[in-house]
């Protein structure tokens, strides 16, 4: 770009501060709050963990974490199958419609709130009962959507002829997925799966709708809402740091390998 | 192997299967739904009614699809505003630290949505944090009314999408050609002229993906009015919840979640001219600035 004033490049250095300031403080609030002795925004009392190890003996927090983790992990393992077999499918295509395309974006835009009330008339009409398994039923069609979409990607600049090549030199379909598509793929598919799982653990609006009734299967943000509409409490600002941390490391993790792969 | 259609149908067709039991065909019947009229005890009673769309129409119902639209107009208005800026500051940044600022732009929003939210209740509410500062500096009075109000619900909203439009202003910002803002400085345009006639308009496409994003996204939002606006300022999002979880009138419910599909699909309609006019003006500009 053409050369800037030295005023015009403070006044950029400003926006940056100011946006950067808007965007973390909110959250190192209540990172720092997390481990406020007292537990109050009103004083500082000393650094303490009192408010991780309450959660700790917190039977429902614990019931719901562990409901969450047994969606996230059940609908990433088949979103990530399905949205893998899904990409390589649309990829290997010349030309494919733009209904297939609209078909399988339309999870990553339909309002969730629309997902969520179609899914619960359509449970409810098949008198299922609802549960955890309809949350995993849920979950995996954003989640296949978000895993191809990533897949896809890395296909774009995936050389067919060497699967041509390997064809023509009497490897059977499936050993020239595992010798040759899979390996160069692989990093795609691990970072779908990471973004899959931190999607399904966030999840709260489809997961809210589709749980049925009872607590049995109440999942972590769902707690987390039920919390929040209670008023604040330390508890919530430990385990949003918890939550937080865990999607971070997971998210920045499928951002290196992605980034990896495409080499930027 | 490429030429196979009938392995690629094979490999696509799991997920297609589950795609069409449980997005298309929930979404069809939810359609089909907004047809039949609400049973006497909160059933569906399966006789065909234009009824539900009708009462979309409603002043009462018609005031909360304009409130909503204000709120998420004013948040995407807001929040075009400052990405902007800030994906323009990024760009202009040393090419090594664009990625960095990129990268932790983006990088709170992949926190969870209600904890993001919630942190604002945190900072908003009477004892929260901002009355704890006015205090510091000298602030006796009351504390300030901010949580529960319409600029708190528009505050969360920003917050919560910013970084997207950051991400969707960036990518074409980063990838304009400096000779363009050159030349029009050479032939004697201000900054400012240059910015309005050159820069902005190349740069439409990102502004409107962004934009696009955040009013989508705000208008059906029923999580941030419920927190941030305790239950005082209703939204689309809001209403159909109520009329699924508490007013039972399912047809209704499905009317209205009709109606956000419909108004979602008007704005990408817009956003697709938008970004159509704008890439046939970049085709021109990038032809001029090279020929």
């Amino acid at each position: 770009m053409a050369e800037r004033s030295p005023a015009t490049r403070r006044m950029l250095w400003l926006v940056l501060s100011l946006v950067f300031a808007f965007l973390y403080i909110p959250i190192a609030v209540l990172v720092a709050l997390s481990f406020n002795e007292g537990g109050l925004p009103t004083a500082w009392s000393g650094f303490s963990l009192k408010w991780y190890v309450s959660l700790a003996g917190n039977s429902a927090i614990l019931s719901a974490a562990l409901n969450t983790l047994i969606v996230a992990l059940v609908s990433t393992a088949i979103a990530t199958l399905l949205g893998t077999l899904l990409a390589i499918g649309v990829e290997m295509r010349r030309q494919y419609g733009k209904g297939l395309e609209a078909l399988i974006f339309a999870p990553m835009i339909i309002p969730d709130i629309v997902l969520a009330i179609a899914l619960l008339s359509f449970f409810s009409m098949l008198n299922l009962t609802m549960g955890l398994h309809t949350i995993i039923l849920a979950h995996v069609v954003f989640n296949l959507a978000f895993v191809c979409s990533v897949v896809r990607a890395r296909l774009k600049s995936f050389d067919w002829s060497i699967v041509e090549a390997s064809t023509d030199l009497g490897a059977s379909a499936i050993t020239t997925f595992r010798r040759i598509t899979l390996p160069v793929i692989a990093p795609a598919v691990i970072a779908g799966a990471l973004l899959a799982f931190t999607l399904s653990v966030d999840e709260f609006i489809i997961a809210f709708f589709t749980a049925g009734a009872g607590r049995a299967s109440t999942t972590l943000p769902m707690q987390i809402y039920a919390m929040i509409r209670f008023g604040i409490t330390p508890e919530i600002n430990a385990l949003a740091t918890i939550v937080m941390a865990v999607s971070v490391t997971a998210l920045t993790l499928s951002q290196r390998l992605n980034r990896g792969i495409t080499g930027q | 192997m490429r030429y196979v259609p009938s392995r690629s149908s094979l490999l696509m067709a799991p997920a297609l299967a589950w795609l069409a039991a449980l997005m298309v065909v929930p979404c069809a019947l939810v359609l089909a739904l907004a047809f039949f009229r609400r049973g006497i005890y909160g059933g569906i009673d399966y006789t065909f009614t234009l009824e539900n769309f009708g009462q979309v129409f409603d002043p009462l119902y018609a005031g909360i699809f304009l409130n909503s639209a204000r709120i998420a107009g004013t948040a995407t208005l807001i929040a075009v505003v400052i990405g902007y800026a800030a994906a323009y500051a990024i760009a202009a940044a040393p090419r090594r630290w664009q990625p960095v600022f990129l990268f932790f732009a983006v990088l709170p929003f992949w926190s969870n949505y209600l904890i993001r939210t919630y942190a604002w209740i945190v900072l908003l509410n009477r004892e929260g944090l901002i009355t704890q500062l006015l205090r510091w500096v000298g602030y006796t009075g009351e504390p300030p009314s901010m949580l529960y109000t319409e600029g708190a619900v528009i505050a969360g909203l920003v917050y919560n999408y910013l970084p997207f439009v950051i991400l969707a202003c960036y990518a074409p910002l980063s990838r304009l050609n400096p000779e363009l803002a050159e030349a029009s400085r050479d032939l004697g345009a201000s900054a400012m002229t240059t910015f309005r006639r050159v820069i902005l308009p190349l740069t439409v496409p990102g502004i409107a993906a962004g934009a696009v994003f955040v009013f989508v996204l705000s208008i059906g939002n029923f999580v941030t009015p419920a927190l941030l606006g305790g239950g005082r300022f209703q939204m689309i999002g809001n209403l159909v919840y109520d009329q699924f979880l508490t007013a039972n009138d399912w047809p209704f419910g499905a009317a209205l979640a009709m109606a956000l599909i419909a108004i979602m699909l008007l704005v990408l309609m817009a956003q697709a001219i938008a970004a159509n006019r704008a890439s046939g003006r970049i085709a021109e500009a990038e032809g001029n600035a090279n020929g």
